[in-house]
């Protein structure tokens, strides 16, 4: 299964954007960690910009940059999307309300606890009407996102965007699920090649237990693990370093994904 | 649910579910209340995977999964399954139960194993002996439709040769609380597509399927033969008023099928009984096949199962197609003066080869199915 990157979007902490993200990925420039700055997406009317929580943010502005990279209109892109986290905060307050004697939850903080919320925010931002979907793997959301997007393309022959986002819960939920920090990273892929084409991938689904690729920096490594959308790390550092070779990836107990990345 | 649906029987009750305190009707599974999932897996307890768990002993479901893995091998198959709220009650429980001077959840809360949207997929992988590649779809109510898409294109693209789709939603006090606080909960048992409609009633519900390639199918199988994705880009709760994403994802369903609406026997709609979904839905469902096709809503029997709607009703497509039935619609009165498709009010027997069934969620998240018998 070969799919071609056209676009990249990175995000997380002292990871602000690919090109920042490039030279520190490439060695060029030390890690230094930060927190994430996540930009509220001017794609979304102000009234909405303002309603729409954090973990939306991210998967906006995350997603924008690939598109962005990639010179590609995003109304006619197909969306996979995929979290391990999903919306906490709003769920946070939602179970706050719903323990309390009131109860009275709000409209807009429901319709916001999906999943999909941020699909669904992108498709109004964009005013994209092609399939999108929302996905979870729990610690292998990110694997999952890339199996999907890409066999999405491969089947229908047509551009697909990747955007993986996972948000740190606020407490208490943050001590039942800790994250790190707040890290996006996304992916323009296409059947063909374009004049933006960066690399190709060819997917092979692993069983056993054969080491993933780890990030040598080991505040970098610290993330990969910390954080399910920064599983990406590894694969986005062969994009970065345009080197030729196999990325092995996590994925579910006992099966992996392995990536042959070739850099165009 | 064979007998159900030719007796046009409806599960809804009014709601007593847990503490709730809302006005409006439920369709509950009350077995779950002291049913406890497999002693192995017993981290993974909540009423989602309860629910789920009572679905895959149905039917022999489980042995014929067990068949295919001897067949295929475990590695071969995959999982796609949905789910809109997964093991959320659970999170809900445990935040009455936090520690008063801390705040922290009690020591026993899972979230992993409950809480998050892959509890379902790890515990129908686990039960199910599965090592194949999967996930859990959660676009709202149209997670378990889009599903069949995902395990469709991993076996065309041959990363796995069979693949169990499916989910389950239970009941919680977020969707019931939620739907409320839209005014989106009707009073008595939802009346789909009626005049005097005034919204859903939530149920809780699973179901399962296996998938194979189609070059193995017996005459007279009934194959996934298209599906349609869309998205509305218009509101997060608000069907687009038009019905343009539905529409877009019914043309796209029939295109992947290769065939045209008049090749279609039934429809089975989304039909949540809001005013607005049935009215955008109607009208797509009128544009693109005009006045005869004979369609229904099956969620007066049923209640709105939310992320298993998709599954539930592509098992109801399935049934429409074997037993020659298309559904008439339970707890529909009369049918708004204002729909134009044709709505089925009562049972109709005939021949049915082909099948469309709609599934549309919050986000604007719209996903059609074409089911079809094997020629």
């Amino acid at each position: 299964m070969r799919v071609f990157v056209e676009g990249v979007g990175l995000l997380g902490p002292g990871l602000r954007g690919w090109e920042a993200a490039r030279r520190v990925l490439t060695g060029e420039e030390p890690f230094r960690s930060a927190s994430t700055i996540i930009a509220a997406s001017e794609l979304l009317p102000p009234a909405e910009r303002r309603r729409t929580p954090v973990p939306v943010k991210l998967a906006l502005a995350v997603g924008q940059e690939a598109f962005q990279n990639a010179g590609r209109d995003a109304a006619s892109t197909a969306t996979v999307f995929t979290s391990s986290s999903g919306e906490g905060e709003t769920l946070h307050q939602m179970c706050e309300t719903l323990a309390s004697e009131e109860r009275e939850v709000s409209p807009t903080r429901f319709h916001n606890s999906v999943h999909n919320a941020a699909a669904g925010y992108w498709s109004i931002a964009t005013r994209s009407r092609e399939a999108s979907t929302s996905l979870c793997a729990y610690d292998a959301s990110f694997g999952a996102g890339l199996i999907e997007a890409m066999t999405q393309v491969v089947s229908w022959r047509k551009p697909v965007a990747l955007i993986a986002y996972d948000q740190p819960y606020p407490e208490p939920l943050h001590s039942a699920r800790p994250l790190l920090a707040s890290f996006g990273a996304a992916l323009v892929l296409t059947p063909e090649a374009t004049g933006r084409t960066s690399a190709t991938f060819d997917l092979e689904f692993l069983q056993g237990e054969e080491k993933p690729a780890r990030m040598s920096d080991s505040a970098l490594e610290e993330l990969r693990l910390g954080i399910p959308a920064a599983r990406a790390l590894p694969l986005f550092e062969a994009l970065a370093r345009k080197t030729q070779g196999d990325v092995v990836l996590d994925f579910l107990t006992e099966t992996r994904l392995r990536v042959s990345v070739s850099p165009c | 649910m064979r007998d159900a649906l030719r007796e046009k029987r409806s599960g809804l009750t009014p709601c007593d579910f847990e503490t709730a305190r809302i006005d409006t009707y439920v369709g509950t599974v009350p077995a779950l209340d002291d049913f406890r999932v497999r002693p192995d897996l017993f981290d993974y307890d909540c009423r989602n995977n309860r629910l789920a768990q009572l679905c895959l002993e149905q039917d022999g479901f489980a042995e014929r999964v067990a068949a295919a893995r001897d067949r295929h091998g475990a590695a071969r198959i995959g999982f796609y399954l949905g789910t809109s709220t997964s093991g959320l009650h659970a999170t809900e429980l445990a935040y009455r139960r936090r520690d008063p001077k801390t705040g922290a959840l009690p020591a026993d809360y899972r979230y992993a194993e409950t809480q998050n949207a892959y509890s379902l997929g790890e515990f129908v992988r686990r039960y199910l002996g599965l090592t194949g590649p999967g996930f859990v779809v959660s676009s709202a109510c149209s997670s378990t439709a889009k599903a069949f898409g995902n395990a469709a294109r991993m076996i065309a693209a041959g990363i796995c040769d069979a693949a169990v789709v499916g989910g389950a939603d239970s009941l919680c006090l977020m969707t019931l609380y939620g739907f409320h606080s839209l005014g989106l909960t009707s009073r008595g048992p939802c009346r789909p597509f009626d005049a005097n409609r005034d919204g859903i009633s939530i149920g809780e519900g699973a179901g399962f399927a296996l998938i194979e390639k189609a070059d193995r199918a017996r005459a007279g199988a009934v194959l996934l033969l298209g599906v349609g994705e869309s998205s509305d880009a218009y509101h997060m709760s608000t069907p687009h008023p038009e019905g343009l994403g539905a529409k877009i994802a019914m043309q796209q369903a029939l295109e992947s099928a290769g065939l045209r609406p008049a090749d279609i026997d039934y429809i089975n709609l989304h039909g949540t009984a809001t005013k607005t979904n049935d009215a955008s839905e109607d009208k797509a469902v009128f544009e693109i096949f005009g006045p005869e096709t004979p369609c229904s809503s099956t969620k007066g029997a049923t209640g709105h199962l939310l992320g298993a709607a998709g599954i539930t009703e592509a098992i109801v497509s399935i049934l429409a197609i074997e037993d020659g039935l298309m559904p008439g619609s339970a707890n529909t009165r009369s049918v708004d003066p204002a729909i134009r498709s044709n709505y089925l009010l009562e049972n109709r027997q005939g021949k049915v080869t082909r099948v469309l069934t709609n599934s549309f969620g919050f986000g604007g998240s719209n996903c059609s199915l074409v089911l079809g018998v094997a020629q």
